[in-house]
């Protein structure tokens, strides 16, 4: 276990300086597109000339030396200040304390669906391959990763919200029922269903076919002929030797994506006016608020960095291996 | 002296009863398109309780297919059993439903595989590899079953069994991991154990050792055991009977001892012809004018695993590594796995880069030459590789393949690929080969074209990495035969690694044994092989399977792999 402690402190000094990296990165980023707050805030006020955009500009600190912007923020971030957002009128981290729940809500929802589908129907696909079942599996998974993803959306809250009408169509809770406790999980969950299938779907064909190809090549092994001549039978094969080496890939990319899911559903979002991240994010965006976008930014990377480590120690876990050569 | 040590023949009370394991008339269907109908043929043997039989041939000769057959691990539904019936006990295997097929495979009987590396789940711990074993035919409780977990990793000869059972396979040895599968198939006391070449993928010290385990624990619970092996040095060591098979078919069947000492089958009698025995060592080498290549104390040490808070460890690959090599000599490289050969093998030819020491060819250092002084001792140091599948191009033509290493060094190309199909002709290829790919070739042919390919560049060391140890036995001769037509045509020198000492008895001139990243014993291969003044040397030349059996007077001077 020492090894693991120890594998689990490299990681994490690595990540703080990954961090780092990337706060600076992002930080020129931003600066690099063309337009700034001062402009888009004056365009808003209508008639404005050149000098009140250049007070704004004093007044937002937008007129110092780029490299002492950068200190300035660097300095506020790592005392866990990320910043105001005039825009808003209200400091970044309160905005983004209150978008995040919904987003992780509704990804991680997502992200464990999808695995739990992916990897079983991959498996189901790999043990009857060659037959309808196998066929069946490939072509809607096929479909599933072919098909846009909001376009997916639409059409199931087109059937579902709109034609029976058994789902609500967009929103993260009834609003103005005021619902506390039980109810207002139910009434959460309600609204979920229907931006986390589609979400999901997506993500689980990936994962099916990635299952399916990894068992196919695993069961050519010879341990697998072990297995076979020791007797056992075709389940105990199947997921105590074919399913627990196979996996191993499939954890590699689902790390890779976990961390992406927190960032990447502004689609689903924006289709299901779900209250998160990737709505703020093209909020953010379109307005030049680059505090709550540099925000943003920064709790995505984390959410990246974090699942990697995640997936590392997972991966250490599942592989006996990965120790030693680390 | 010819009967000695193959007269074992099988207990008088076991040949009365019924046989253990009665095969009549087997034929195993391969899928239309394969290069033959049936990979198994009418095959027809028994074998009784207390028994070995040796099921001798080559690869594709059917002799796995069988075992397989009998173990349910055909690859269904392409290749199906089509014909005959296997009687365990007097019961059809094939007819039972798959239920009762299950409880006899791994309960009765047990199977143990070639590749020990990989034949293990790498993710599971090998006390529970084995324990599954138990919990599937037995009622045993789990405290039970792991008590004779322990039990069995002991029987097998492992030390520290209770610990070794909480290991992951990937820290045992090739040895220990074949001897983890014995333990695995013993579990359940089968009647039959079947071992398909358990000992080809070892080296041959510990060949020996596990060879000897297998006839112990045989002999000790009496089970039938069905021993497959291309190797007649093994199956003198240990058979009882022998079966030979070639394509499906079987073509002799008797006493080990009528086998190995009165073989009447002309395909036993080319097989035995070709197995090299190490006691024709070549006439000394007369050594002439100045050293080709020298290579002076040579060292190189490799760093594994390290991180940011871990210091790597060091290996030692090779150390203080000196040898000469003449013009026109063969230079045998001999070790076991992990030895170090192949580390200055590279080093030779520029692979790797050592730590410290001299690599002196016709007096130029080198090690001490960048990038480009280099370039033109790639042209006289060539390489043969040992996997010949591994080592083509499989998108490039052959005629490509051996053209491409003249054509880098700004040879015309139609000038290279010209001389490329007159090397192919020299190597034994018609004319034809220039224009395939590489996976139009058997493995024998495609060693051939790495010859041709290493020749395109007119060197004047060739350094052969195993060269043939991919390769069957009557293959193995015939292209070791290319090698010394070749070397004498062209008086080249050659550097010959290699892990088997019967090989390098019949090829090289020198031999230099390795051990450990060291050079323990170098001298002619007479002294080596009639002296051997080192005792690893010794140990060696001791494991050699099959020494005891002296090979039919008759078949001894037919030169290996005759054409």
């Amino acid at each position: 276990m020492l090894g693991f402690a120890q594998l689990f402190a490299s990681r994490l000094v690595k990540a703080a300086a990954i961090l780092i990296a990337i706060v600076v990165m992002n930080f020129f980023l931003v600066h690099a597109a063309p337009g700034d707050p001062a402009m888009v805030m004056a365009g808003e006020a209508g008639a404005a000339d050149e000098k009140f955009v250049t007070q704004l500009r004093e007044q937002f600190g937008l007129d110092r030396p780029i490299y002492e912007q950068l200190g300035t923020y660097i300095g506020k971030v790592v005392q866990g200040d990320l910043g105001f957002s005039y825009r808003q009128q209200r400091p970044v981290w309160d905005i983004l304390a209150e978008r995040l729940p919904a987003t992780l809500v509704l990804t991680l929802t997502a992200f464990i669906l999808a695995l739990a589908a992916g990897v079983a129907l991959g498996t189901l696909a790999a043990v009857t391959v060659g037959t309808w079942a196998d066929s069946a599996i490939t072509v809607i998974a096929l479909l599933a990763y072919a098909t846009p993803i909001y376009w997916i959306g639409l059409m199931l809250s087109l059937l579902f919200s709109i034609q029976l009408g058994w789902l609500p169509a967009f929103g993260y809770e009834t609003i103005g029922a005021g619902y506390t406790g039980l109810a207002h999980v139910a009434d959460v969950a309600v609204h979920l269903i229907l931006p986390v299938i589609t979400l999901a779907l997506f993500y689980m064909a990936g994962y099916a076919r990635l299952t399916r190809a990894s068992m196919l090549e695993v069961r050519s092994l010879d341990f697998v002929k072990t297995a076979k001549a020791k007797g056992l039978t075709q389940g105990r094969i199947v997921t105590r030797h074919v399913l627990r080496n196979a996996i191993l890939p499939v954890i590699t990319v689902a790390g890779i994506q976990a961390g992406q899911l927190v960032g990447g559903s502004i689609l689903i979002e924006t289709v299901f006016a779900w209250p998160g991240i990737g709505r703020l994010a093209f909020e953010a965006v379109l307005q030049r608020d680059y505090q709550v976008l540099l925000g943003i930014f920064l709790v995505t990377s984390i959410m990246v960095i974090l699942f990697n480590i995640l997936t590392d120690i997972l991966y250490g876990l599942v592989d006996p291996r990965i120790q030693v050569s680390q | 002296m010819s009967q000695f040590n193959v007269m074992r023949t099988p207990p008088e009370t076991a040949a009365m009863n019924t046989p253990l394991l009665d095969v009549r008339g087997l034929s195993i269907a391969l899928p239309p398109g394969a290069d033959r109908p049936l990979a198994v043929d009418n095959l027809t043997f028994t074998l009784n309780p207390d028994e070995i039989l040796c099921v001798v041939g080559e690869s594709g000769s059917g002799k796995s297919m069988t075992a397989h057959a009998m173990m349910g691990l055909l690859p269904a539904p392409h290749v199906r059993v089509s014909g005959g019936s296997l009687l365990f006990k007097g019961k059809d295997v094939l007819a039972m439903p798959e239920a009762e097929q299950r409880s006899l495979r791994g309960g009765r009987i047990a199977m143990v595989f070639q590749e020990p590396m990989t034949a293990l789940n790498p993710l599971m711990r090998v006390g529970r590899q084995i324990g599954e074993s138990l919990r599937e035919h037995t009622a045993l409780p789990a405290p039970a079953r792991r008590a004779r977990v322990v039990e069995l990793l002991d029987q097998v000869g492992l030390p520290n069994p209770a610990e070794l059972a909480e290991a992951y396979p990937f820290r045992l040895s090739g040895g220990q991991r074949q001897r983890v599968m014995i333990a695995m198939a013993l579990a359940c006391q089968p009647d039959i154990l079947i071992a398909d070449e358990p000992t080809t993928a070892l080296d041959v010290t510990t060949q020996k050792q596990i060879l000897d385990l297998i006839r112990s624990i045989q002999a000790e619970r009496h089970m039938g055991m069905m021993f497959i092996t291309h190797d007649f040095g093994v199956v003198a060591e240990i058979a009882h009977r022998v079966a030979v098979m070639r394509h499906g078919k079987l073509v002799e069947y008797g006493a080990a001892s009528d086998v190995l000492n009165r073989p009447q089958h002309p395909y036993t009698r080319q097989l035995i012809a070709s197995v090299p025995h190490y006691i024709e060592h070549r006439d000394d080498h007369a050594k002439t004018g100045a050293p080709l290549l020298v290579a002076d104390k040579v060292r190189k040490v490799f760093n594994v695993g390290g991180g940011l808070f871990k210091k790597s460890k060091q290996v030692v690959a090779g150390d203080d590594l000196s040898l000469t090599i003449h013009p026109g000599e063969t230079v045998g490289l001999v070790g076991e796995s992990g030895s170090g050969k192949s580390t200055l093998g590279r080093s030779i030819v520029g692979l790797i880069k050592p730590d410290s020491g001299r690599i002196l060819f016709e007096g130029t250092d080198l090690l001490a030459l960048d990038r480009k002084g280099f370039r033109p001792y790639r042209r006289a140091v060539q390489m043969v590789f040992q996997d010949p599948y591994a080592s083509l191009n499989p998108r490039h033509r052959v005629g490509d393949i051996v053209a491409q290493g003249p054509v880098a060094f700004g040879e015309d190309r139609g000038k290279a690929l010209a001389r490329a199909r007159e090397l192919l002709a020299m190597v034994g290829l018609d004319g034809s080969a220039a224009d395939r790919f590489p996976h139009e070739f058997s493995g024998g042919q495609r060693q051939r074209i790495g010859i041709a390919r290493a020749l395109a560049m007119e060197p004047k060391l060739l350094v052969a990495d195993e060269p043939v140890s991919a390769l069957d036995v009557s293959v193995q001769g015939q292209v070791l035969d290319l090698l010394d037509d070749i070397r004498r045509r062209l008086n080249l020198a050659m550097l010959f690694i290699t892990h088997d000492l019967r090989v390098a008895a019949q090829v090289c001139d020198t031999i230099a044994v390795m051990r450990r990243g060291k050079i323990v014993e170098m001298g002619t291969a007479r002294e080596v092989f009639t002296h051997p003044r080192d005792a690893y040397t010794r140990s060696l030349l001791d494991a050699i399977p099959g020494k005891a059996w002296h090979i039919p007077d008759d078949l001894q001077n037919v030169p290996a792999g005759a054409h």
